[in-house]
């Protein structure tokens, strides 16, 4: 099979605690099901038969946001709408991360009128922006991996969530 | 022909009704007068030559600086021969139209969303309120004199200060 | 006996089973609903508005945008109305392809339907090859437009440009293909014990509930009342093409899976004949107003590129007139009431969406039944919420 064949015995590995809790974070990154207008349908679509997440260890999608570390805002957000994200985003226990998929959550794409909040990040913090109206699954899964990429790069006690 | 018959029946019921009839690009059109306005819609509904009864969609059009202000569309459509009819209506500002849902179901939200776009009100309607903007939104997206990106557009947003129906 | 006390519910608008942003305020007697609210407008874009400030070519891409899991069948209607308004006849080719591009849309927004309906109710696995299939189409649409889910292909008389042969060859290979796909779904749903129990009596509506609720579409249809407007009113050649309309009989959520699940073959049915007898021939009205001079010509020659330049910054200009048309999207009558003022912008741009009417008669069909039917029925009249709150 894989590597198990050439390990025998007791077995050890020497690295820094950073580095596996971020190695492990990187490739566990559940999202937030949560969909807005368009762009979900393109990320339901990365989620799905052709272009399959699991590969990134993302497919576990949780409905409930305690139990998910990304959030993808996929879609137009409306004022109406921003309190219910940003409720949602409170709710989500650290440390979580966000990408603001699609023109319109990046900064009000083609909708700049009275309804539209004009960029997702005049309300939460985004960590990865993804361009396109709206992005291939391609870009939703490059996305994914800048926000892995991130991870596997930050320092524990410099993490907003550091309490110390 | 039905059409005449239906047109012919309100005619004598309501001799003052319609106010004008004409057809557009093919499509049936009448003016109807406000005071008799819901009754004439129930004969519209009711009648059985040629009941229409979908009621397909209702929009205001704002016309500023003409009075009165706005217009009141109605389409309607019989599933008898599949035709449709659009009734129009002339509106003051902040006058109260009949509202018609009580002929109509599909009349609930297709008054309310003429009331939270246009700010024309209905009276008699069930539940009166805006729809597709929230609870203190200020203004009347769709008239001519509200700016497409709203008053605040250039200061940073604040999901605080949208108050919402729960 | 226990005293029986009322819960309330708040379904959404962040729920994985709303399609969206729907937000459903549920009165709860136990398990039954006795009321129902729904609230709407979380997002709402202000797409009409907007309509007001662009000219007649730059609204396309926003109409693509209304029910976007069907664009393209948006498009049509938004085009079709446009050039009712304007005295504008499209040549045949064009009507043909936008057929097609409809069609195909109308396959694509069902199997969304499909997928999200079967995967709500318990179904995992028919998501994933409705999604399969889905994708062929967006390979096709990414082929003649270049983009996979908005194509915006369609032009104010016209279509962007003519058919590659490999979009011929592609539409035709699906064609071939996906009776096979959807001869799976039947297989795994239509004579399922579960779904059969879940689906059949749930949400009943009559015809007559239905034509007063504002229902269109296959939602209509699944009540037993045959109003299609591609036979009521037909518009770009449909009048062409040989299809039935399926009607169900009882309405209820099974009836209304059926006519959506008959709607698949009689839209591969349509597509099939266009494509075979698609007419050689322009696919721009010959109107220097109103289309676009070839990118060939804009290369070897001034005027044109001054012409390319005008028309997309100007556009066309509609005459002072007031026009209602609608076509046959995915859920039903897609209705553009149009006011031109003389200008290069609409003067008002009213959408009738199907979704806004199916969607305010919640309440009447999930009043009665359970929490868990109630996730049923949003899935049988298969609402979309772009197109909604617009
Ligand atoms: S970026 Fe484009 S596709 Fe995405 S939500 Fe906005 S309009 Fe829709």
């Amino acid at each position: 099979m894989g590597i198990e064949n050439y390990l025998q015995g007791e077995n050890y590995m020497v690295t820094s605690l950073t580095k596996l809790v971020n190695w492990s974070r990187s490739n566990s990154v559940w999202p937030c099901t949560f969909g807005l207008a368009c762009c979900a349908l393109e990320m339901i679509a990365s989620t799905l038969s052709n272009f399959d997440i699991s590969r990134f260890g993302s497919e576990v999608f949780r409905p409930s946001p305690r139990q998910a570390d990304l959030l993808i805002v996929s879609g137009t957000l409306t004022k109406k709408m921003s309190v219910m994200v940003k409720r949602v985003y409170d709710q989500m226990a650290d440390p979580k991360w966000v990408i603001a998929m699609g023109a319109c959550s990046s900064c009000g794409g083609v909708f700049q009128s009275y309804a539209v909040v004009q960029g997702v990040d005049q309300i939460i913090p985004v960590d990865v922006y993804i361009p396109g109206c709206p992005p291939r699954p391609e870009a939703v899964l490059a996305g994914l991996m800048k926000i892995q990429e991130k991870i596997r790069t930050e320092k524990l006690d410099q993490r907003p969530d550091f309490t110390g | 022909m039905s059409y005449k018959n239906v047109i012919q029946t309100i005619h004598k019921k309501f001799p003052e009704a319609i106010v004008n009839e004409c057809e557009n690009k093919g499509q049936r059109e009448i003016s109807l007068a406000k005071n008799r306005f819901y009754e004439t819609m129930r004969v519209l509904q009711e009648n059985t030559d040629l009941p229409y009864d979908l009621l397909i969609d209702i929009l205001g059009i704002d016309y500023t600086p003409r009075t009165p202000r706005f217009d009141l569309v109605y389409i309607l459509l019989s599933t008898k021969d599949f035709s449709r009819l659009i009734v129009r209506l002339k509106a003051e500002e902040g006058e109260e139209i009949p509202s018609v849902s009580s002929i109509w179901h599909s009349a609930d939200w297709a008054e309310r969303e003429v009331y939270d776009l246009m700010g024309i009100p209905f009276s008699d309607h069930p539940d009166l309120k805006r729809i597709l903007t929230w609870k203190n939104f200020e203004g009347h997206p769709l008239r001519k004199d509200f700016p497409l990106e709203g008053k605040d557009f250039d200061k940073p947003f604040d999901p605080e200060t949208i108050e919402d129906y729960t | 006996m226990a005293e029986s006390k009322k819960m309330y519910l708040n379904m959404g608008p962040h729920h994985p089973a709303t399609h969206g942003v729907l937000r459903i305020e549920l009165e709860l007697d136990g398990e039954t609903i006795v009321n129902a609210t729904p609230r709407i407008g979380y997002l709402h874009r202000g797409i009409e508005k907007l309509a007001e400030n662009r000219n007649y070519q730059q609204i396309i891409p926003l109409t693509d945008r209304l029910d976007y899991a069907s664009a393209s069948a948006n498009n049509m209607g938004y085009c079709v109305t446009v050039e009712n308004l304007m005295g504008t006849e499209v040549p045949k080719r064009a009507q043909y392809l936008r057929v097609i591009m409809a069609e195909l849309a109308r396959i694509m927004g069902h199997h969304l339907w499909i997928g999200t309906h079967a995967l709500d109710i318990g179904a995992m696995s028919v998501v994933f090859y409705a999604f399969r299939d889905r994708e062929m189409i967006m390979d096709i649409n990414e082929e003649i437009a270049g983009y996979r889910l908005t194509p915006t292909f369609f032009r104010i008389g016209g279509v962007a440009h003519d058919a590659t042969p490999k979009f011929i060859q592609m539409v035709r290979d699906f064609v071939k293909w996906f009776p096979k796909g959807l001869d799976g779904y039947h297989k795994l749903l239509t004579e399922n014990k579960i779904w059969t129990t879940r689906t059949m009596d749930i949400g009943t509506i009559s015809a007559e509930e239905a034509v007063n609720y504002g229902f269109t579409g296959p939602s209509l249809r699944g009540s037993g009342v045959a109003y299609d407007l591609r036979k009521a009113f037909p518009y770009s050649s449909y009048d062409d093409f040989d299809f039935q309309i399926p009607v169900g009989d009882k309405g209820d959520v099974y009836d209304r899976y059926l006519v959506r699940m008959e709607e698949f073959s009689q839209s591969l049915k349509i597509i099939d004949q266009a494509i075979e007898n698609l007419p050689e021939g322009p696919v721009n009205v010959d109107n220097p107003w109103i289309s676009n001079p070839d990118l060939d010509e804009v290369q070897k020659d001034i005027s044109a590129l001054i012409r390319r330049f005008m028309i997309h910054v100007k556009g066309p200009v509609a005459p002072e007139a007031e026009v209602y048309q609608a076509v046959e999207g995915a859920k039903g009558e897609l209705g553009f009431y149009l006011v031109g003022d003389g200008s290069e912008h609409p003067y008002r741009l009213k959408i009738r969406s199907p979704c806004f009417y199916l969607a305010s008669a919640l309440p009447r069909l999930m009043v009665g039944h359970m929490v868990a039917d109630a996730i049923a029925i949003i899935g049988s009249i298969d609402v979309v919420l772009g197109e909604i709150d617009r």
